[in-house]
C-alpha cells in the first residue's frame, strides 16, 4: 500500500462528497445548504488541485483539467454566494440560492468525472 | 543535458516542486478563515455576531499579505483577537516557506539549464530565415559569427564551455543568436539545435578537439546531407577521414596557409587578389611586399613547418630547417637549435637568406625568432605564427611581413566558401593562370574599387531569385550582361560592381565574362563590387519596372489603367 496514493484518493473523493453534501436539498432554499460545507468543498478542491500537479501522464492531464474545472465552478459558486449576502440589497433570494447551487452542482459534476477517472486508473493496474 | 519532451513544460515541473508550500499555503488560509468565522464578537450595538466567510477571507487576505486595513465590519473582541494573533503568525511561516522554496527553485543549476534549453529551442523552432548552425565559438567562432552577422545571415551556435556561450549574449550582434551550452558531438544536441530545420543553409565545425569536429561532420552527413558541413581538421587523418564520407568543405589552417605562401612564392599577384577577394568584411587589405625568391630558413619543423617545407619544395625554394631533432628525411640542410639565439641562426646563414619562417608552437619562441633574425639581417622577410589570438598586440608591434593566425584563415575560408560559393572555382581558376593576368585583373579591380575588402556575391537568375528577369528571358528575348550592370536611376551610369565568373546551368563556365555574353535562365555569376551595387542589381533584377527601364530606357507607368492609357497613347 502506497501512502502516497492513499492520500490521492482520498482527497479526490473527499471533494466529491463534500460538493455533494452541500448540493442536496431544495434547489431555491438556503437553508438546506451549509455555507460550511461549500468551504469545506473549496478548500479540499484546491488542495487536490495541487496534489494533481505531479502526474505526468495523459491520465494525469485529464485529472488535472477536471480539478481545474470544479474549482473555477465552486470558487464562483462562493463569490455569488458573497455578491448575494453581503453586496446586493436584496440579500440571500431564492434565486440567488439556485445560482449557487446549480453552480455547485456543476462543480459535481466535474468531481464525479475525477472519481471515475480514478476508479479507472484503479483498475487499469490490476495490482 | 537533454531538453525536456514537449508535454513536460516548465510551468508543471515548478508546480510540482511547490506542491508541498501551496498545500501549507491553501491549509493555514482555510483554517485561519474557518476559524474567524466561528470566534465569537459583537457588532456595535453589543449583540453578538460572528463574522461571515466572505469577511472573513477579506481581512484574512489582506492581514496574510501583510496590508493590514483593520479589524472589520465591527472592532474584534479579545477571543476574535487571540485567533488573528495565531492566524498571523501561522501566514508569515506558511510566506516565508513558500517564497524559500521558489527562490531555491529558481537558483537551482539544473532548472536554470532546463528552462535555458527551452528558451533555445523556441528560439530555432522560430528562425523563419536562412541560418548557420556554428559549433564552437572559440577566436575563429567568434570572428564567424560577427561576420555573418555584418553579411545579414543568422547564426545559432552550440559550444561546450558555458562561459564562452555566455559571452554571445554580451557581444552586440545585430540579430539575435541562440546559443546551448552542449557538446555538439552529441547528434541529439545537433539535431535541437536546427541541423534538421528546413532554414538550415551550412553546419560549420569549429572546435578545438579534432574528433568532435569529425563527429559532427558525420552527423552533419548522415541527417542533413543536402547542407553544405565546413569542418576543421588540424591532423591529417582525421582530414582523410572526413573526405572519406564525403565532407565537402575540410579545412586545414596550416594547409591552407602553406597553399597561400606557394602561391605568394608562384605568383604574388594572384595571392593578392586572393587576400582581397576573401578578406573579412570591413577591412582593408595593406599590399605587403611579395615573399621573395631566394633562402629560406625555417625555425621549428613541427605540424605547420612540414607543411611550409612542401611548399616551398614545390616551388623549388632552398631551405634551411633549425630545429633540436632532425627531420625525418634528410633531404634539406638542418641546423640543430632553436633559432631564439643569434648562433643557430648565423649557421643557417641568416645573412645571405630570404626570408624566414618562425613555426614554434610557442609565440614567444616564435617572437623572439623574428626578433633576433630581423636584426642580423634587416630585409629579411619575416613569417610568424601567432598560436593564440591573445598575443595580438604583441604580433602588431612587431609588424612582421606575414602572421599566419589560424583562426583568421579558418574565417576567411569558411566565409568564401559559404556565402560564395562560386568563389571557389574562380580562385581554382585563378591559380591556373599566368601572373601577367592575375595582375592585369589586380591593378584594374583595385584601381576600380580600391584597397578595401569588397562586396562578392552571387547571383543566381531563376524565378526565386531573379523573377523580373526570368519572365524576361522567358518571353525570348535575348539580354547582353553588360545591359544589366546599369544603375537602376540612371541608365547611362554603370553599376560598381564586375562580373568574375559564369556558370551556365550544363556545367560550363565563363571566366571574366565580356559584357556582350549573354545571360540565360539558370545562369550563376559571381560579381564583385561595392555593397551598393549589390542591392541595386538586386533590385533591377527583382523588378519589373526598374528592369525595363535599365534594358530600354523607358519609364513604365504602375498599375492596370496607367498601362491601358499608355498603350492606348503608343497606338495612337
Amino acid at each position: 500500500m502506497n501512502l502516497e496514493k492513499v492520500i490521492f484518493g482520498f482527497f479526490i473523493v473527499l471533494a466529491a462528497t463534500l460538493n455533494f453534501g452541500f448540493f442536496v436539498g431544495d434547489i431555491d432554499v438556503a437553508e438546506h445548504h451549509d455555507i460550511y460545507e461549500l468551504f469545506a468543498a473549496i478548500v479540499v478542491s484546491l488542495i487536490a488541485t495541487v496534489l494533481k500537479f505531479g502526474d505526468r501522464t495523459q491520465i494525469g492531464a485529464v485529472h488535472l483539467s477536471t480539478s481545474l474545472v470544479a474549482d473555477l465552478q465552486l470558487i464562483t459558486a462562493a463569490l455569488a454566494w458573497g455578491y448575494a449576502a453581503h453586496v446586493s440589497a436584496a440579500g440571500l433570494t431564492p434565486e440567488m440560492t439556485a445560482r449557487v447551487v446549480s453552480l455547485s452542482g456543476g462543480a459535481l459534476f466535474a468531481n464525479v468525472v475525477s472519481v471515475i477517472i480514478l476508479i479507472a486508473e484503479t483498475i487499469m493496474q490490476r495490482r | 543535458m537533454t531538453p525536456l519532451p514537449r508535454h513536460h513544460s516548465i510551468f508543471f515541473l515548478i508546480m510540482r516542486r511547490l506542491r508541498a508550500p501551496l498545500i501549507l499555503l491553501i491549509s493555514i488560509i482555510a483554517i485561519s478563515v474557518l476559524g474567524l468565522t466561528l470566534a465569537p464578537g459583537v457588532d456595535d450595538q453589543g449583540n453578538a455576531h460572528r463574522l461571515s466567510f466572505f469577511h472573513a477571507l477579506y481581512f484574512m487576505s489582506y492581514t496574510a499579505t501583510t496590508i493590514g486595513f483593520g479589524e472589520i465590519p465591527f472592532e474584534f473582541s479579545d477571543q476574535q483577537r487571540l485567533w488573528v494573533l495565531v492566524c498571523i503568525y501561522m501566514s508569515v511561516v506558511g510566506w516565508a516557506y513558500t517564497i524559500a522554496t521558489v527562490f531555491a527553485l529558481l537558483a537551482d543549476r539544473n532548472l536554470r539549464h532546463a528552462i535555458d534549453t527551452q528558451r533555445f529551442l523556441r528560439a530555432v523552432k522560430r528562425l523563419g530565415e536562412p541560418f548557420y548552425l556554428l559549433c564552437g565559438y572559440g577566436e575563429t567562432g567568434r570572428l564567424i559569427c560577427s561576420a555573418l552577422d555584418r553579411l545579414g545571415y543568422r547564426a545559432v551556435v552550440v559550444e561546450l564551455d558555458e562561459s564562452k556561450a555566455g559571452e554571445i549574449e554580451l557581444h552586440s550582434y545585430r540579430a539575435d543568436v541562440p546559443a546551448l551550452c552542449a557538446d555538439a558531438s552529441n547528434p541529439e544536441m545537433l539535431k535541437f539545435a536546427g541541423l534538421t530545420h528546413p532554414s538550415c543553409i551550412g553546419v560549420i565545425a569549429l572546435t578545438n578537439d579534432d574528433s568532435a569536429n569529425l563527429a559532427i561532420a558525420i552527423g552533419a552527413r548522415l541527417l542533413a546531407p543536402r547542407i553544405p558541413a565546413l569542418c576543421r581538421a588540424e591532423s591529417p587523418e582525421t582530414a582523410a577521414n572526413m573526405a572519406s564520407f564525403g565532407t565537402r568543405h575540410i579545412i586545414n589552417p596550416f594547409e591552407k596557409f602553406a597553399e597561400y605562401l606557394a602561391l605568394a612564392l608562384h605568383s604574388p599577384a594572384a595571392w593578392h587578389l586572393l587576400t582581397w577577394l576573401t578578406g573579412l568584411p570591413g577591412t582593408t587589405i595593406e599590399r605587403e611586399r611579395d615573399p621573395p625568391r631566394g633562402e629560406w630558413i625555417l625555425c621549428g619543423h613541427g605540424r605547420f613547418g612540414r607543411m611550409m617545407v612542401q611548399a616551398m619544395d614545390r616551388e623549388a625554394v632552398p631551405v634551411t630547417i633549425i630545429d633540436r631533432m632532425p627531420p625525418e628525411q634528410a633531404d634539406h640542410r638542418w641546423v640543430q637549435g632553436d633559432g631564439t639565439g643569434a648562433a643557430a641562426l648565423e649557421q643557417a646563414g641568416v645573412r645571405r637568406a630570404a626570408g624566414i619562417v618562425a613555426a614554434t608552437s610557442n609565440d614567444v619562441d616564435n617572437l623572439s625568432i623574428a626578433v633576433t633574425a630581423r636584426e642580423l639581417n634587416a630585409d629579411l622577410f619575416v613569417i610568424v605564427r601567432q598560436n593564440h589570438y591573445a598575443n595580438h598586440a604583441l604580433f602588431d608591434a612587431f609588424k612582421a611581413d606575414l602572421s599566419v593566425v589560424p583562426s583568421e584563415i579558418i574565417a576567411h575560408e569558411c566565409l568564401a566558401v559559404l556565402t560564395t560559393p562560386l568563389l571557389v572555382p574562380f580562385l581554382n581558376e585563378m591559380k591556373g593562370r599566368d601572373d601577367t593576368w592575375c595582375n592585369a585583373l589586380l591593378e584594374r579591380l583595385t584601381g576600380r574599387f580600391g584597397w578595401e575588402v569588397p562586396a562578392v556575391w552571387s547571383a543566381r537568375i531563376d524565378a526565386t531569385r531573379a523573377p523580373a528577369l526570368t519572365a524576361e528571358l522567358q518571353r525570348g528575348r535575348s539580354i547582353a550582361l553588360g545591359a544589366l550592370l546599369q544603375a537602376p536611376h540612371n541608365r547611362d551610369e554603370t553599376l560598381p560592381c564586375e562580373a568574375l565568373y559564369l556558370r551556365r546551368k550544363d556545367d560550363s563556365h565563363v571566366v571574366m565574362p565580356e559584357a556582350s555574353t549573354t545571360v540565360r535562365v539558370g545562369d550563376e555569376l559571381l560579381l564583385v563590387g561595392r555593397p551598393r551595387a549589390h542591392r541595386e542589381l538586386e533590385f533591377t533584377l527583382s523588378n519589373e519596372h526598374a528592369l525595363t527601364y535599365v534594358l530600354t530606357g523607358r519609364d513604365q507607368p504602375g498599375g492596370w489603367v496607367w498601362e491601358k492609357l499608355a498603350r492606348g497613347v503608343r497606338a495612337s
